[in-house]
């Protein structure tokens, strides 16, 4: 049956903000799904408050909504856009339960708006785990014992029939939040109490433990015509009790016989039509008991997920696309196979290749939070390997994580650990696990010591052997002793050269010339969804060392992109934006692109964008075996944030055209003393700053410098272990910290920090000759903030006229300078009228698609223009801008992931994501901005206000707004004494330290409605941490400096006026 | 040990043996299913072929008492990119490798299994042969040479079963009685059989008219087998006699020699299906069911439609492969012949069209109470 034509136009919903648990994969199964529906005739309309996603690009839908994803908004623009139908499987959790929230709210009822992809009911039986759990048990589905508990009491006497050790899992959470394993009777019921918490609807599953049990995942497509196909099998290779998110997984499952595999594909088939997905795609999760292959089903999915996007990356089947496709009315055998273009989507692919998916952690980024992993999600990005065996994968994506790792083996230091140390640190699930086992297999471990330690199957073990032996092999032997076989046996799993060379106590180089010396290079094979099977027309390629290249490079125009690898904090989807961005617009002017990227979630890594993709790690030996058989142009490398740049040394010392500003300029934006010198021949200020080699010199700076000041390792991305300090304890404190020591070896910058400063962040273009500022920024919070941390306002809303200026002149003479021929980034302070230069990046920042969607310019494509030798033309572009609005860009946090971390902000990124409000005032575009970002502004009530003593006079008249507003103002002893002394009625309430009842009984008997905390110095951040903590965890809206506190009371006064208006992009052109 | 592998256009590609020693022959096809290696090696189907599987880590989870489908292992060779001596599965037994070699069959690995693939999809299937041990070229061209092409070869009489023999040691009270017309039968189908309360007799493929009545069916099922299936000429008269008379379903090769028992024709094809991916569409109902499926010749079409003998009723044809359209099953509703071209019996591959074989019982029921 062909598509519906009863249907005219549909509602997709976004995901939001990128958070753990969700991130940039529904960015690329929303725009595969916008796209799809295009194609089809209809009218799309996208809501999602994420403007860093490639899909809120004007260019996919046809109305594109960045506003909050709240129940409010999404009515409003129902309301006026009236859709005949809503997509919310494409956009993760978030919009499964905003779909969910419009049913219940009867919104999609009263405007009769159809839910497409899955039915309320299937929903609810598949999210929650009371009536899928009855589902299961009418079909025959065997799951864990387990038992629903809304109260302590209930739960005490589940514990007698589930048993400790036992899972806690609350209902309808997002990336498995809140779930966790009880122990002992005291630990669960903590953690029973904390679940109850955090579950929206207050419940949670008491669930029997089935720690080292092997998992499983079947990634499932349905049609109408109840046509059920498995795309997908992927086989963790952490044993059940790591969420699947935070474990290595392989495609297909390993070591399943057929079987044991068709069992479980006849269960999942079950299951669809119980559950009745009855027009997409599903997941679901099963355990097996490695002793005797006893099956039971964790969970399913009802929607398009992280693992579905790996099992499109992995089989290249889009299931995204597919799963809009079958939403509008198709049938699977309707639709083609893109890739072999000649037979049908209906039939499961095969997949002649192995894939490996390691997450990415960034603990660093959050000291003292417990870094086991559980069954709560804590990774932040991903990369997956192609080879032709496990090992190949796998060494292939330990290289893409760029951790600076290699091999199976630590970097830089050699692991001291004996092995007895290393079979204990392995029984923990830690993040670096997989190089625990790699240097206790080096060490001598047995396969069995291992399976001992950690209930991974042995046959992942024996591979990892496998990798360990071969090593020997390389050691003994010598690299000159090596034969051509032996080279080929290496290679063949995976090994870098680098890797090698650190083995066998050589250079990258000289590894690289004796194996090719032997006739050992890689060769490119296609992911194809049929193993050759049937003849293909795919560009999507992956390296592997074998016989036949079977995809050999056109004699086209060429232009490489190298994409950002793994998302972390600092670096995530923004980057991947301007790589798309730029692909599309190097196509448009008739140049092959050619993608270069190893991050499965990413719009990049879709094989639809660019004319070439490769699959493949971000490495010098890796990249440059593509351009040596490509032979590109030229090489981007300022689209990808920090890990192109590290290579632009390297390539272009093998002889690699880059592309647009050269490394020269990158260097002298990165290099302080250069950078300084370059600064002090334009006249333009910065803080004065100075470099410490050791601790010694550190602390003669600091008493020259004086205090407070801001100090970090040289070359850090994203603020890593900077840090303002306020006195020489705090100093030292800083100083004897091990990632600090570490770099010690490098160089400690310091620099005076600017005080009650406005923050400014401006992105250009320059052609090397004209700037064009594409956008000024004005930050909410001071400088001190992390750029990425704080709140920016396009356009400034209280900067003079005559700074701007100031500004404007500084960023041409700097990129002017630089000879930039593409994006420039600058950041600014302004103190007392004083401007300040903080930080240069002569490359794409995380703004631009903010700055792009803000100002409707196609920034990206205008960069790729001037890189391939286009000149800017301020006139057309200016005639292209939006006109005048307000855009607030919010930054989100994962606190609530992390145990025992506190919630204060620092010149260290924190922040996952970001959401972006818009509206005709500052104060309107920062509230939606707020609320997007999970902080909802509350009109009424009651808000809590602490601050520090140098706060005190800005908060008065803060305090003076909210009463203006009606709030009932709530203080401790300090701030409520000195706002009472101006004029403020405020009501006095103990600190924590002071005798209960205190402020966090208050705050956790929910009296409090709205929280204002500043805090000074480490005292007193140990004394209100509870007061955060608890804020965070109950939900309530809150801001830890006194400049957002600020712009919430104006704003808080702006949104009580009325209803909030929504806008779609297309809206703003003038 | 070495491995040679050497085809019949020419190419020699060196390797590693991890199978027997000595020599293997045969057709070289290759199977794209990702699981059910076992399963494979022992389908007698696979007689007088070499099987090269696709996916690239074979020997992942052993080999056990469970998963044969026959005595025992019927291909010819084994190659594979990369073998895994290292099995981890709870019913493991034996590693893939000490089980060929205690079968006496020749294996290979690293190899570039996708170019081979490749090659045999532009080339068609070819011949070829797998050394292991010390042999020269010339030794390799002279085994190649010795063997003929699959074309027109009578492989049925090599894999049947010799005697008649009942499958289960009790019979099920009141159960219809199956008769398997083994032309290389794989266990699975008895079990399946069992599993729906027959009691099933397998039988030679070469069994006459008289011996087939002697056993009173009341349903016979023409296995699937090797080889061409026009060399099976006493089969094919057998099933030509009984049309009619009891329900009958032929699989795979039993699908062709009913296709030849009603005057229709067969062909080879390029490289036939081998995989347990191929989506078929019942033409019934609309459905698409994947299919595990291993043939090199198919039922032509149009000489199925022109069929003339009217005593068999219409001819239907009732499922088509989605990809190349080419005959995946027919019926002859009038004499309850039912012909499908895959393996629902699967093993390895999706239980999808596990249907079938309920089809064909329940049929058989009906004609009984008739």
């Amino acid at each position: 049956m062909p598509k519906r034509t009863d249907l005219k136009s549909i509602l997709v919903l976004g995901s939001g903000p990128i958070v753990i648990g969700q991130a940039c994969e529904f960015d690329y199964s929303g725009t595969q799904a916008i796209k799809s529906l295009k194609e089809e005739g209809y009218r799309v309309i996208l809501a999602n408050s994420n403007p860093a996603t490639i899909m809120t690009d004007p260019i996919y839908a046809d109305a594109t909504y960045i506003e909050p994803l709240t129940f409010e908004t999404l009515s409003s623009i129902i309301e006026k856009e009236r859709p005949d139908a809503i997509l919310p499987t494409v956009g993760g959790q978030t919009a499964l339960n905003l779909a969910m929230k419009l049913h219940e709210g009867g919104v999609l009822e009263a405007f009769n708006v159809e839910l497409l992809g899955a039915r309320v009911e299937s929903i609810q039986k598949a999210e929650n785990r009371e009536m899928f759990k009855k589902c299961m048990q009418s079909i025959g589905v065997p799951l864990p014992k387990s038992r629903y508990v809304r109260s302590i009491e209930e739960a005490r006497e589940a514990m007698d029939y589930v048993k400790i050790p036992a899972i806690i899992r609350p209902s309808f959470t997002l990336g498995g939040a809140g779930a966790s394993m009880a122990y002992n009777q005291e630990e669960y019921e903590k953690l029973v109490r904390w679940g109850i918490d955090s579950s929206p609807v207050g419940e949670i599953l008491i669930e029997e433990s089935i720690l080292g049990w092997k998992e499983f995942e079947l990634e499932m497509m349905r049609d109408k015509n109840d046509n059920v196909v498995v795309i997908c099998s992927i086989e963790n290779f952490d044993p059940v009790g790591v969420h699947t998110g935070d474990s290595i997984t392989v495609a297909p499952a390993q070591t399943l016989s057929d079987t044991e595999y068709q069992k479980l594909r006849d269960y999942s088939i079950q299951i669809m039509r119980a559950i009745g997905v009855d027009s997409g795609g599903s997941n679901i999760q099963f355990a097996v008991n490695p002793v005797n292959g006893q099956i039971y089903v964790i969970e399913m999915n009802p929607r398009v997920s992280r693992s579905s996007a790996l099992a499109s990356k992995a089989t290249g089947y889009p299931i995204a696309k597919l799963a809009a496709k079958l939403a509008v009315g198709y049938t699977l055998d309707e639709v083609p196979n893109d890739i072999t273009r000649n037979t049908k989507a209906s039939f499961e692919p095969t997949i002649d290749y192995v894939v490996t998916k390691i997450p990415r952690f960034d603990f660093g980024k959050f000291a003292g939070s417990a870094r086991a992993l559980g069954p709560q999600m804590k990774a932040v990005g991903e990369v997956m390997g192609i080879g032709h065996n496990f090992a190949e994968s796998l060494q292939k994506a330990i290289r893409s994580l760029e951790l600076d790792l290699f091999g199976l083996r630590f970097n830089s230091h050699a692991n001291s650990d004996d092995l007895k140390t290393l079979l204990g640190k392995m029984r923990t699930a830690l993040p670096e696990r997989l190089l625990f086992i790699g240097e206790a297999l080096s060490k001598g471990a047995t396969v069995e010591d291992i399976v001992e330690s950690t209930s991974i199957d042995p046959w992942f073990i024996h591979q990892l052997k496998r990798i360990v032996d071969s090593e020997e092999l390389v050691r003994v032997k010598g690299v000159k002793n090596l034969t051509s076989q032996d080279w080929r046996y290496i290679k063949r799993l995976g090994f870098a050269d680098r890797h090698l060379a650190r083995i066998a106590d050589s250079l990258e180089l000289t590894i690289r010339e004796t194996r090719q010396s032997h006739g050992i290079k890689p060769v490119y094979k296609m992911v194809d969804t049929c193993a050759a099977e049937f003849e293909s027309h795919t560009n999507y390629l992956y390296s592997t060392y074998g016989t036949e290249d079977e995809s050999p490079p056109t004699q086209n125009k060429k232009v490489m992109i190298l994409g950002s690898g793994p998302n972390r904090i600092g670096q995530g989807i923004e980057f991947d934006y301007c790589c798309v961005h730029a692909s599309l617009a190097l196509k448009k002017m008739g140049v092959e692109s050619i993608m270069v990227n190893c991050n499965p979630e990413t719009v990049s890594t879709d094989f639809d964008i660019s004319d070439r993709l490769y699959f493949e790690p971000l490495t010098f030996e890796d990249v440059s075996a593509i351009i040596d058989r490509e032979k590109p142009l030229g090489v981007i490398l300022q689209f990808g944030g920090q890990t192109p740049l590290k290579l632009a040394k390297s390539l272009e010392e093998s002889g690699v055209t880059i592309l647009g500003t050269s490394p020269e300029a990158i260097d002298i934006a990165e290099d302080r003393e250069r950078f300084r010198e370059l600064l002090e021949r334009l006249k333009i200020s910065q803080p004065q700053s100075f470099i410490a080699h050791n601790k010694e010199e550190a602390y003669s700076i600091a008493e020259s410098l004086g205090f407070p000041m801001m100090i970090r390792p040289s070359y850090v991305l994203g603020g890593r272990s900077m840090k303002v300090v306020f006195n020489t304890k705090e100093l030292s404190d800083y100083l004897e910290t091990e990632t600090v020591s570490h770099s010690l070896g490098g160089q400690i910058l310091m620099d005076r920090f600017l005080e009650n400063s406005i923050e400014v962040d401006v992105d250009a273009l320059c052609d090397g000759s004209k700037t064009y500022i594409a956008g000024i920024m004005q930050h909410v919070e001071e400088a001190g903030v992390h750029s990425g941390d704080s709140s920016c306002v396009l356009p400034p809303f209280s900067i003079e006229e005559k700074i701007l200026e100031e500004i404007q002149d500084a960023t041409n003479k700097i990129a002017i300078a630089l000879d930039v021929k593409g994006f420039i980034n600058i950041q600014f302070a302004i103190q007392k009228d004083h401007l300040f230069v903080l930080e240069v990046n002569p490359r794409a920042s995380r703004t631009v698609p903010f700055v792009s969607k803000a100002t409707g310019l196609t920034l990206v494509q205008e960069a790729v223009d001037i890189m391939l030798g286009g000149k800017i033309n301020a006139q057309t572009l200016n005639s292209a801008r939006n006109k005048q609005l307000y855009c607030v860009k919010s930054p989100v946090f994962p606190f609530l992931k992390f145990n025992n971390v506190d919630t204060i902000l620092g010149p260290e990124m924190k922040s996952t994501g970001e959401v972006m409000g818009v509206d005709s005032s500052w104060e309107l575009a920062y509230g939606k901005a707020q609320i997007a970002a999970g902080n909802l502004l509350p009109r009424q009530g009651t808000v809590f206000i602490s601050v520090n003593d140098q706060d005190k006079e800005q908060m008065v008249e803060i305090a003076k707004l909210m009463r203006q507003s009606g709030f009932t103002i709530v203080s401790t002893r300090g701030t409520a004494k000195h706002l009472i002394k101006h004029g403020v009625p405020a009501e006095k309430v103990n600190k924590v330290v002071e005798g209960r009842p205190h402020i966090v009984d208050a705050i956790l008997n929910r009296k409090i409605d709205l929280v204002f905390n500043t805090t000074l110095g480490k005292d007193s951040i140990r004394d209100s941490y509870s007061i955060r903590r608890s804020t965070l965890e109950k939900g309530i809206p809150y801001f830890t400096t006194i400049q957002g506190s600020w712009a919430a009371a104006h704003s808080i006064q702006a949104i009580r006026q009325g209803k909030l208006s929504v806008y779609a992009l297309q809206e703003f052109k003038s | 040990m070495n491995g040679f592998l050497y085809l019949e256009d020419g190419t020699l590609i060196e390797a590693e043996s991890f199978g027997a020693e000595g020599f293997g022959g045969g057709e070289i096809v290759f199977n794209t299913a990702m699981t059910g290696y076992q399963e494979m090696l022992t389908d007698p189907s696979y007689t007088g072929q070499i099987l090269m599987l696709t996916y690239p880590m074979i020997g992942n989870y052993g080999t056990n008492g469970e998963d044969v489908e026959s005595a025992k292992v019927h291909v010819s060779g084994m190659v594979v990119s990369d073998y895994v001596d290292t099995p981890s599965n709870f019913r493991s037994k034996q590693s893939l490798s000490n089980y060929l070699k205690s079968q006496n069959i020749v294996a290979i690995h690293q190899v570039d299994t996708r170019y081979l693939t490749r090659k045999i999809r532009e080339q068609g299937a070819m011949k070829a042969v797998i050394a292991c041990g010390n042999f020269s070229l010339s030794d390799l061209k002279a085994h190649l040479e010795s063997f003929p092409s699959m074309e027109g070869q009578n492989l049925v009489s090599k894999v049947s079963t010799k005697e008649t023999y009942s499958w289960q040691k009790t019979r099920h009270k009141d159960g219809p009685h199956v008769v398997v017309v083994d032309c290389g039968v794989k266990y699975n189908m008895m079990r399946l059989l069992d599993s729906k309360d027959c009691n099933v007799t397998v039988v030679p493929a070469s069994i006459d008219v008289a011996g087939l009545k002697k056993l009173t069916p009341d349903g016979v099922l023409f296995s699937n087998g090797p080889g061409d299936p026009a060399t099976v000429e006493a089969t094919i008269e057998l099933a030509k006699a009984y049309i009619g008379k009891v329900p009958i379903l032929g699989i795979c090769l039993g699908h062709q020699i009913l296709a030849l028992a009603i005057g229709a024709k067969t062909y080879k094809l390029k490289f036939g299906h081998h995989g347990a991916n191929h989506p078929v569409k019942n033409l019934s109902n609309g459905k698409i069911e994947i299919t595990s499926q291993n043939h090199g010749f198919a039922v032509d079409p149009e000489s199925l439609e022109k069929v003339a003998n009217r005593s068999y009723g219409s001819v239907v044809m009732t499922h088509i492969h989605l990809s190349d359209e080419t005959v995946e099953g027919f019926h002859l509703n009038d004499v309850n012949v039912r012909a499908i071209q895959y393996h629902p019996e699967a093993a390895p591959g999706p239980h999808d069209s596990n249907y079938l074989i309920e089809d064909f019982v329940k049929c058989i029921k009906k004609s009984l109470k008739n």
